[in-house]
């Protein structure tokens, strides 16, 4: 591992004390006098025509100051992803889940706000309902869209290789399918905007929990119909995201439109029954995965059907599914594969990106049956994983560029940490180990708009300013610029500060999702840094009579390559840069974007879809109660090549939260969901691991240093997320013998599953 | 029935003179009337502690409380922790040991460890985990949080101050 002066070290947050003193303001912690307080009126019927609404009692009720249905703001759709717009901030004509915002108030106060809401009267004509994909992809199946003949919004038929000969080569083919529930990103911070418009200039400011500030302006120009240079967009600190907060709401539209249209501010707080209903979850999704193998465990060929439940809108439909897709050749080296996928509307909560995006559903399906697989061949599991890891340099059936790859020695250390060889089918009944691998990219490559700028200026008193259009959401990703740029310049931390993700002030950046920060953002702060850096040391270099590139920095320092006297202080180079009347602060500019050829998506061209790809195996040991079904992860080991980590502390974090995302998905967390309706919407009822649940944690690295990631970074977001379900009901399956192939694993689950198997015995 | 009073308030040493409804929480009077914005409403339900506060001492859940119910008592929120312009012991080891990320979370964490330091000085790993059970993180995965009290534990039965 590199350490360096602040690279690689374990600094803490840059802003972690204003979290700890209750100084960091969060959009619900921000307020404007003359703040207006606003509420949405939301659908109560899975499907139906709105026939009417009755504003006049709202609008009658003293201290509303605004009421706006689907009719009153223009016809214009938004949505993530450009091709796949289709949701009105308001409904128009039609609801198409329960929960589809339709009307919005605003009032003077919070309770105002709610009794206006309640005083609107909307009349529905219901239509037929549909709420899973495998009934809305039939014949007859009520539309969900009045502009599409199906309900399939977008699908991905790719073949790589010789599928047909790939089967018939195989020893043996097996086939199984597999499916992934529902599950809500519950950041503990619910979504909020605040927007105000200056009446003099034009100008609308919003304050927005988003992971992706430039997007959300985006959709907000084109939907309000205002210029985009007319907004911007600002993230206060955001209180968790995982994939929840990339979409624009109906909350940032009508804050937005309100603040214009009475000129006074206006704040949209959501409850936390809407951020479960309202906003996005992962895609509950079908696999049917049809496997060749030879003798020895070897893939020969693979053919995967997949139905995942799009809910009501699209969302990031075209590119969950594309993941989905590409991602099954990665970490195993899968030389034919045919991938059928479909994202299907359904009439519930919308589908969206979740810490591993369309990746985790796959990988549980994949990982589950290599476990099947090896067991029926009577192979060990651990070893089928590595006969079948990709390596370093391999080529990739759909053009991936895979210059590091540290997947086969994870697996073989993850076997050994948890103690495989010891335990792998000879624990006493009830316990048991099992693992799974994954990898993930680093952001996307290929895809248009994808760039990061950074600009720095270092000061007369050396103070280092950054502006960054990162959006940190609490992963640290400012502290990670910020070390990069103390690092190139040769000062500690706490002379760096940086402004990041205020569309006004700072340059573009792509946002928050697909793991891309660090390498992305981080490349552009390590150049502009580097700029700085550059016209400093071709100064000192004249002064010192020696070349720019002879010199080191570090501590506010500058000297000479091997000879530490010969040198200056920073503030010293400072004072007589200044007195050589040359320009202060000496600023730097930096932009990365990705090596790709023209942007693409690999929905229509395949290409290498990532800067470079993290990889990691998890292994679990667990407990299973016998009387009461309740599974205990006891331990859980993650053998991690992330590159270079340019925070160790940091990546912890990251690996230790997705762990407990993925033992939330494994065993605890549903959002259930019947006849479109939710019923557990609350965080009493929906119950994600709290720290009893926590078992003790492992974690190893595997050191490669990639040669496009700043200071040879990798992702370490998303990818460890991907792992842990599988891993633990692979483990599962060692403890009590019963193969799940349906998340979760609850209590319930377990105990039929066990009565089963006794009632045969 | 809705009529509002004037209800004063004992935050952090300070007296607080705020207009609340029978049924304003005190959550709603810390946040919204005054202006102390580092207690986080999460659920507004009792179920994630994000809200947490000291009353007395004792943590409760202010989404919870009502503001009447809180008068006359000792209102210790994030804001008072640090005292002094240096952060608490424990506040430090949250900082150093990464028991955060987005840190919505940390505010009720920090009220909630801090009871239990206050009335349990050399906690054991369970203990802990039992206190923080009624506190929900999204991000850490909680092993930090708990090795931050931990280690503050550690440093004030050491005589730290
Ligand atoms: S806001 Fe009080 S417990 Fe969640
Ligand atoms: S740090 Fe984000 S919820 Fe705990």
């Amino acid at each position: 591992m590199k350490v360096l002066n602040t690279v690689g070290q374990r600094v803490p947050m840059h802003d972690a004390a204003t979290k700890v003193t209750g100084q960091a303001q969060f959009t619900d912690d921000l307020a404007l006098p003359g703040m207006l307080y606003g509420k949405l009126v939301r659908s109560t019927i899975p499907h139906g025509r709105i026939v009417s609404i009755d504003v006049s009692r709202a609008k009658a009720l003293p201290g509303v100051k605004g009421v706006i249905t689907g009719k009153d703001i223009p016809d214009r759709v938004y949505g993530i992803v450009p091709k796949a717009k289709d949701e009105h901030a308001l409904a128009r004509d039609k609801v198409h889940y329960i929960g589809d915002a339709v009307a919005a108030v605003v009032a003077v106060d919070k309770e105002i706000a709610e009794e206006a809401a309640r005083l609107v009267h909307v009349e529905y004509e219901p239509i037929p309902a549909v709420f899973d994909p495998l009934d809305a992809i039939k014949e007859g199946a009520p539309l969900i869209h009045d502009n599409l003949k199906t309900n399939i919004s977008a699908s991905i038929h790719k073949e790589f290789g010789d599928v047909e000969k790939g089967f018939a080569a195989s020893d043996y083919v097996f086939e199984d399918t597999f499916f992934s529930q529902a599950v809500n990103h519950a950041p503990i911070e619910p979504h909020a905007a605040l927007a105000a418009y200056d009446l003099q200039n034009g100008d609308l400011t919003i304050w927005s929990c988003t992971q992706i500030p430039y997007f959300l302006k985006r959709n907000l120009a084109t939907t309000l119909l205002v210029p985009e240079n007319k907004i911007r967009v600002i993230k206060p600190k955001v209180g968790g995201g995982f994939g929840q907060k990339i979409d624009m709401y109906a909350k940032d539209f009508c804050a937005c439109w309100f603040a214009k249209e009475l000129g006074r501010p206006v704040k949209f707080l959501y409850e936390r029954e809407e951020v479960f209903q309202s906003t996005r979850q992962r895609h509950p999704m079908y696999l049917t995965v049809k496997t060749g193998v030879n003798k020895a465990g070897k893939i020969l060929a693979q053919k995967i059907t997949a139905y995942a439940d799009g809910g009501a809108y699209n969302s990031t439909a075209p590119l969950m599914i594309t993941l989905s897709c590409f991602f099954i050749m990665i970490p195993y080296r899968i030389e034919n594969l045919i991938y059928e996928g479909y994202h299907v509307y359904t009439n519930k909560p919308v589908g969206g990106a979740m810490r591993g995006h369309g990746i985790p559903q796959a990988r549980f399906a994949i990982e589950r049956q290599i476990d099947l697989i090896a067991k029926r061949i009577g192979v060990d599991a651990a070893e089928m994983r590595v006969i079948n890891a990709i390596r370093a340099g391999m080529p990739h059936p759909a053009g991936f560029i895979i210059n590091t790859c540290g997947f086969a020695d994870s697996v073989t250390e993850a076997a050994k940490a948890i103690g495989w060889k010891e335990k792998r089918g000879k624990l006493p009944f009830g316990r048991g180990v099992g693992l799974a691998g994954a990898s993930f990219p680093s952001g996307v490559a290929n895809m248009a708009h994808l760039a990061s700028g950074a600009v720095v200026q270092l000061s007369r008193e050396g103070r280092v300013s950054i502006l960054s259009g990162a959006a940190d959401i609490g992963q640290g990703a400012e502290t990670v610029i910020c070390q990069i740029v103390a690092e190139q310049i040769g000062v500690p931390m706490e002379d760096v500060h940086i402004t990041a993700a205020d569309t006004g002030t700072c340059p573009l950046d792509a946002g928050t999702f697909g793991s891309g920060v660090t390498v992305r953002a981080g490349n552009a702060a390590l150049l502009a840094a580097n700029d700085v850096r550059d016209q400093l040391f071709s100064f000192v270099a004249d002064r010192l009579k020696c070349k720019p590139d002879d010199l080191m920095t570090a501590n506010r320092r500058i000297w000479v390559k091997g000879n530490p006297d010969a040198g200056m202080s920073l503030s010293d180079a400072l004072f007589e840069y200044q007195y050589s009347n040359r320009p202060l602060p000496i600023v730097g500019r930096g932009g990365w974007i990705p090596p790709a050829e023209q942007p693409t998506s690999l929905l229509t061209k395949n290409g290498n879809f990532s800067p470079n790809y993290s990889f990691m195996t998890q292994a679990a040991e667990v407990e299973v109660d016998l009387e009461l079904g309740k599974v205990k992860v006891v331990k859980m080991v993650t053998v991690h090549d992330c590159g270079q980590p340019i925070n160790p502390m940091l990546v912890e974090g990251q690996l230790e939260g997705s762990i407990m995302g993925g033992m939330g998905q494994a065993l605890y967390e549903d959002s259930t969901c019947i006849e479109g309706q939710q019923y557990n919407p609350s965080f009493l009822d929906y119950g994600f691991p709290t720290v009893m649940e926590m078992p003790e944690m492992g974690a190893l690295h595997i050191d490669t240093d990639d040669p496009v990631g700043p200071f040879g970074a990798k992702e370490a977001g998303e990818g460890t997320q991907l792992a842990p379900a599988p891993a633990i009901v692979n483990a599962i399956a060692d403890a009590i013998g019963v193969e799940f192939n349906r998340l979760p694993v609850t209590p319930q689950v377990v105990l039929e599953a066990l009565k089963k198997n006794a009632d045969k015995s | 029935m809705n009529e509002k009073r004037i209800l004063q308030l004992h935050v952090n040493g300070d007296l607080y003179e705020v207009l609340c409804a029978p049924n304003t929480t005190l959550l709603e009077a810390l946040r919204e009337k005054a202006l102390l914005t580092g207690t986080k409403r999460g659920c507004d339900l009792g179920a994630c502690g994000a809200c947490t506060v000291l009353m007395d001492g004792q943590a409760v859940l202010s989404c919870l409380t009502l503001a009447v119910d809180a008068v006359g008592r000792k209102i210790r929120t994030i804001e008072g922790i640090a005292e002094n312009g240096e952060l608490s012991l424990l506040q430090k080891s949250f900082v150093d040991h990464g028991a955060l990320q987005c840190g919505f979370c940390s505010p009720g964490f920090i009220m909630s460890a801090t009871e239990l330091l206050a009335e349990n000085p050399k906690p054991t790993r369970k203990e802990i985990q039992r206190k923080l059970a009624g506190n929900l993180c999204r991000c850490t995965g909680y092993i930090k949080i708990v090795e931050a009290v931990e280690i503050a534990a550690a440093k004030i039965a050491g005589g730290a101050s």
